[in-house]
């Protein structure tokens, strides 16, 4: 199957996300993918306030199932979240219980006045009242197989589909 | 038949944490990465996350502590457990009560976890082999075998501080003859790859044939403490002190005891530890304990978030 280019769906979410932007946005991005395209923005976007990363492993809903992700990475949120106005990054939305995850996580930092979620793809699946603002793309896949954003030494990204191995 | 490594299943998950013997090297740094991420939780104002909501935790202390049961107790809370500290050495067991129908009665309680500390060696490994295995037991100290979430915070402790464990050298310092705390130190820093571990204390403090496990053998700190990066102080009992071991607390002061003077004679930018509590002017003295290169109340901090990554790692498992 023919992925698109995750360079050229990068171009198109910064674009639309540089519309909304002024000197109050704070962007989050959520470990590893989120993380690596809110770095990006916060650069091109010129993003005063300092960027945040949020590692979802301590929030998420299937602990019970699978335990604690193996490598779990540490949240940092340099900026006030009380009364912030948040882009949420991720590089896949598909079920939304990640995003759900950060935002239950980031309600523990304080009371955001608004967070709205930028996602490199959204491959639909939802299992929960979640929504995209931004988006690179909408893509179709089959349920059994995981799309994972890579990023190669360069700082290239791409999209890569694996074997589901994991339960989301 | 009893498991004499019941710590790890048949695929090497980690089912209890009863000593760092025999532990690997990469489930260790995972604790330890675990906890760096706890640390962050930890400096929030909302200090608590949601992972172990629903489950009990049942503090077993079959020998007085207030500082490692209160860590743990700290350490659950933040993971939203419930937690059920039960001081046993003066409850069922001077009733008489047998210490495994302690725990039938607590596992039909719907325990999930327990966190036993006692006098004799060998209680947690004892616990582990009797109850279900979907509960979790973590030893938090047995006589004078092993205390492996206190070994865990001083890794934890010494990674901080000089970042990288193949270069250091490292000397334990005081009763080692009757410390868990320094056998569970000894086995994760040869595990974490640390070429030089010392022990450092009179003869009667040592336990026969300790160059087994890997360490140099010092009386002497002049000796000893060159070239040291990390001093591990260890806490001298007052009870020990009344015994043949030792002649009096200010004899083994003027020996032993960390003053600046003998500090001195470490790498300039070594760091000193001690698990506390500790005794001022018998084993350290206190211009150390409180000076610059003391890291004694970090070590504090990080046993919370150490002590979290491990109770998250097992409830998963």
């Amino acid at each position: 199957m023919q992925l698109p280019d995750a360079e050229v769906l990068y171009k198109d979410l910064e674009k639309k996300i540089r519309v909304d932007c002024d000197k109050d946005t704070a962007l989050i991005g959520i470990h590893t993918g989120g993380a690596w395209l809110a770095e990006r923005l916060h650069h091109a976007l010129e993003i005063t306030q300092p960027l945040g990363t949020l590692d979802v492993s301590f929030y998420r809903d299937d602990f019970d199932k699978v335990g604690l992700h193996s490598e779990v990475k540490r949240s940092a949120i340099p900026f006030e979240v009380e009364g912030a106005r948040i882009i949420l990054v991720d590089d896949v939305l598909n079920t939304g219980r990640t995003v759900r995850a950060a935002i239950n996580e980031l309600f523990d930092y304080g009371r955001p006045a608004r967070i709205s979620l930028a996602a490199l793809v959204d491959r639909g699946g939802r299992e929960l009242p979640i929504a995209a603002k931004y988006t690179g793309i909408e893509l179709i896949l089959p349920a059994d197989k995981m799309l994972v954003l890579k990023r190669a030494n360069s700082g290239k990204l791409s999209l890569v589909l694996h074997e589901k191995n994991m339960p989301e | 038949m009893i498991n004499k490594n019941p710590q790890l299943d048949e695929n090497g998950i980690l089912q209890h944490l009863l000593t760092t013997e025999g532990l690997p090297a990469s489930l260790l740094l995972r604790i330890l990465d675990t906890a760096e991420s706890f640390v962050g939780v930890t400096e929030r104002d909302v200090k608590k996350i949601p992972l172990l909501r629903g489950k009990s935790i049942f503090n077993l202390f079959f020998e007085p502590s207030t500082r490692t049961r209160t860590t743990f107790e700290i350490a659950a809370k933040r993971l939203s457990a419930d937690v059920i500290n039960l001081n046993i050495a003066v409850s069922a067991q001077s009733k008489g009560e047998r210490l495994l129908d302690t725990v039938n009665n607590l596992s039909a309680m719907n325990a999930d976890m327990f966190v036993v500390r006692h006098s004799q060696s060998g209680a947690a490994h004892l616990i582990a082999n009797h109850v279900r295995s979907d509960i979790h037991v973590i030893n938090a100290g047995d006589g004078s075998h092993a205390h492996p979430t206190q070994a865990l915070l001083d890794m934890f402790t010494i990674r901080h501080y000089k970042k990288d464990f193949r270069n250091l050298s490292v000397a334990i310092i005081g009763d080692i003859l009757h410390s868990r705390v320094a056998r569970s130190q000894i086995h994760a820093l040869s595990t974490l790859g640390v070429p030089e571990v010392r022990v450092i204390a009179p003869k009667t403090l040592l336990p026969k044939m300790v160059e087994r496990l890997g360490v140099h053998v010092y009386h002497d700190m002049a000796k000893g403490l060159k070239n040291i990066d990390v001093l591990m102080m260890l806490r001298l009992q007052n009870e020990r002190m009344q015994g043949a071991n030792l002649p009096s607390p200010e004899e083994y002061f003027k020996y032993y005891g960390l003053t600046p003077e003998k500090l001195s004679l470490a790498r300039r930018n070594a760091i000193v530890m001690h698990p506390g509590p500790m005794n001022r002017g018998v084993e350290i003295d206190s211009s150390v304990a409180d000076g610059k290169q003391s890291v004694i109340l970090p070590q504090v901090t990080f046993g919370i978030a150490v002590r979290m990554a491990v109770m998250s790692i097992l409830a998963g498992n």
